[in-house]
């Protein structure tokens, strides 16, 4: 994760050189340095006191993506969690100090660990964790009222624009209940010994204070994809209708509105050009 | 402002009801503004909250003014977005370095003090006092390693920083009494020579024996009440530079508020009555 806009003043004196070998040696393994730094800073390193320094940093990382990632860390156990957390350390290290935002690419990694492919499931728990992350600091936004939509004229519904809040962050997993995995071990609890097999969704905002979820069918998903693109309820209407012919789109938008999925709406102004 | 300031406390989210509520005169709160620089939602809000009642302090570890690099724009215009909201009564930053070539490595790291980094860093806290339109403190870090090349002594280094870029210090009497053990140097003595004058804060905080090599390694865990050692450093310094606003901090092994809140009223106690602590 190294930042491509990183600063292109660097001075070529003797302390830039020092942060880059020390820098390093925080990082490589012990055994190697005295090969890959200068013998001063590999002196220096070999003191006892440098691990203190390698344990932070190390130690650092990885306590922000167990706390970035409890539904997985829960999952998996924390010492499966903290070895695979420390390799994916040593790959993507923080660019941002603001760690409640490191392991953007976490999930990626989780996709393609090798000890990790008989957890087909643990992508996707990983995307729903950052979601949570994402919602949990989004910009405030008030929540768009149900009834400033039921008052909406019917013949100016289909062009009315439904705009999603800053929080709210949805996801379709076709090949695994990716929602029940992850609510219940979000809430600390136990998973039915016969869990049912079936895609999922999940939708989760921050209507409030709190990030608040609900499961969410391939139908709603569709729908918010259509609403974050800025498409109208018509648009939004088709989207949904291509992924399921019998979807019940009233009772879709009032459970989207009920959870506090908008933050506004506006009427398209070019929708009768559009639908004539 | 700043002289209404007695002893205060890391803020802590487990601690945010008890926190809000605590009417004690003169408590403080000081956070890590790096755990606050997000868009919105409730860490803001909570912050805010205690903003309203209690002064706070932003501490920053992040802006890796010891690299030999300015400080990254997007993070010191976030840390004065933070600044205009919160309105702290402090803000300090570390004598180390973190962020290097895009990377954040979350701990304060050593560098030798040449008169190359001194002049490097002090570039850099005068483009954040000028970034932020204000004074900011300068801490001293807890070392660990024998570093050679060291052209001035930590005070001397310091002294100088505040004389070249106007900033004050932040006296951190346990990374004093670590690094004091740990290089074997005398904590009395370099507490002695520390200039008093440019002190704007004090922090004090636990540490621990390191897991592999014992009492011969000092780690400053901040997961431990305050030693003995450093409440008399603490109350012996205070009788000599007169009373600072000064920072219980702990980030580890978290006791309940009752019992943080307990140090708070020590340090409290010592900077009512320097003299009859430090006896």
């Amino acid at each position: 994760m190294i930042n491509a806009s990183m600063p292109t003043n660097l001075a070529p004196g003797a302390l830039a050189r020092f942060q880059d070998d020390f820098a390093h040696a925080l990082l490589a393994p012990a055994g190697s340095l005295a090969t890959t730094i200068p013998p001063t800073m590999a002196a220096l390193a070999a003191q006892p006191a440098f691990a203190v320094y390698r344990n932070t940093v190390m130690k650092g990382c990885i306590d922000a993506l167990q706390a970035n990632y409890p539904a997985v860390a829960r999952l998996v156990g924390e010492e499966w969690f903290r070895a695979a957390a420390a390799i994916h350390v040593r790959e993507a290290l923080p660019a941002d100090p603001t760690l409640l935002r490191y392991g953007a690419a976490f999930a990626d990694f989780l996709a393609r660990f090798e000890p990790a492919a008989e957890l087909p499931y643990l992508p996707g728990v990983a995307r729903l964790d950052r979601y949570w992350t994402e919602a949990h600091a989004a910009p405030d936004a008030d929540v768009l009222d149900p009834a400033a939509v039921a008052g909406v004229a019917p013949e100016a519904l289909p062009g009315t624009v439904l705009h999603p809040h800053p929080a709210a962050r949805w996801m379709w997993f076709p090949d695994a209940p990716i929602y029940t995995i992850w609510s219940r071990n979000r809430n600390d609890e136990a998973l039915d010994d016969n869990l049912d097999w079936r895609p999922e969704g999940a939708l989760l905002t921050r209507p409030r204070d709190t990030v608040e979820w609900i499961a969410l069918d391939a139908a709603g998903c569709a729908f918010l994809d259509a609403c974050a693109a800025g498409r109208t309820l018509a648009a939004a209407a088709d989207a949904v209708l291509e992924v399921q012919g019998n979807a019940d789109l009233t009772r879709l938008m009032s459970r989207l509105l009920a959870a506090g999925t908008f933050s506004g709406m506006n009427f398209h102004p070019q929708f009768k050009e559009v639908h004539p | 402002m700043t002289t209404a300031l007695t002893a205060g406390l890391g803020l802590k989210p487990q601690h945010y009801d008890a926190a809000l509520a605590c009417p004690a005169a003169g408590l403080w709160f000081e956070v890590h503004p790096e755990n606050y620089m997000v868009a919105g939602g409730p860490r803001l809000a909570w912050l805010e909250a205690i903003r309203a009642r209690h002064a706070i302090s932003l501490h920053g570890v992040a802006l890796s003014l010891a690299a030999d690099a300015e400080p990254d724009p997007a993070h010191l215009k976030r840390l004065a977005g933070l600044a205009r909201r919160i309105e702290p009564a402090l803000i300090s930053e570390h004598l180390a370095w973190s962020t290097w070539r895009g990377v954040y490595h979350p701990d304060l790291l050593p560098f030798p003090r040449t008169d190359e980094a001194l002049a490097r860093v002090a570039d850099n806290v005068s483009r954040t006092q000028d970034a932020l339109q204000r004074r900011i403190a300068i801490e001293n870090p807890s070392h660990y390693l024998h570093i050679e090349g060291h052209a001035r002594d930590e005070i001397d280094f310091l002294s100088e920083l505040a004389r070249r870029t106007g900033c004050g210090l932040l006296l951190d009497v346990n990374n004093v009494y670590v690094s004091a053990r740990n290089l074997g140097y005398s904590a009395e003595g370099y507490l002695d020579a520390f200039p008093g004058e440019p002190v704007m804060e004090i922090h004090l905080a636990g540490h621990t024996p390191d897991p592999n090599l014992g009492a011969a390694l000092l780690v400053d865990s901040h997961d431990a009440p305050v030693a003995p050692e450093v409440w008399a450093l603490y109350a012996r310094l205070i009788a000599r530079i007169g009373a600072r606003p000064t920072l219980i901090e702990r980030d580890d092994n978290l006791p309940d508020f009752a019992t943080l809140f307990a140090e708070r009223e020590r340090a409290e106690a010592v900077l009512r009555t320097p003299l009859a602590c430090a006896a």
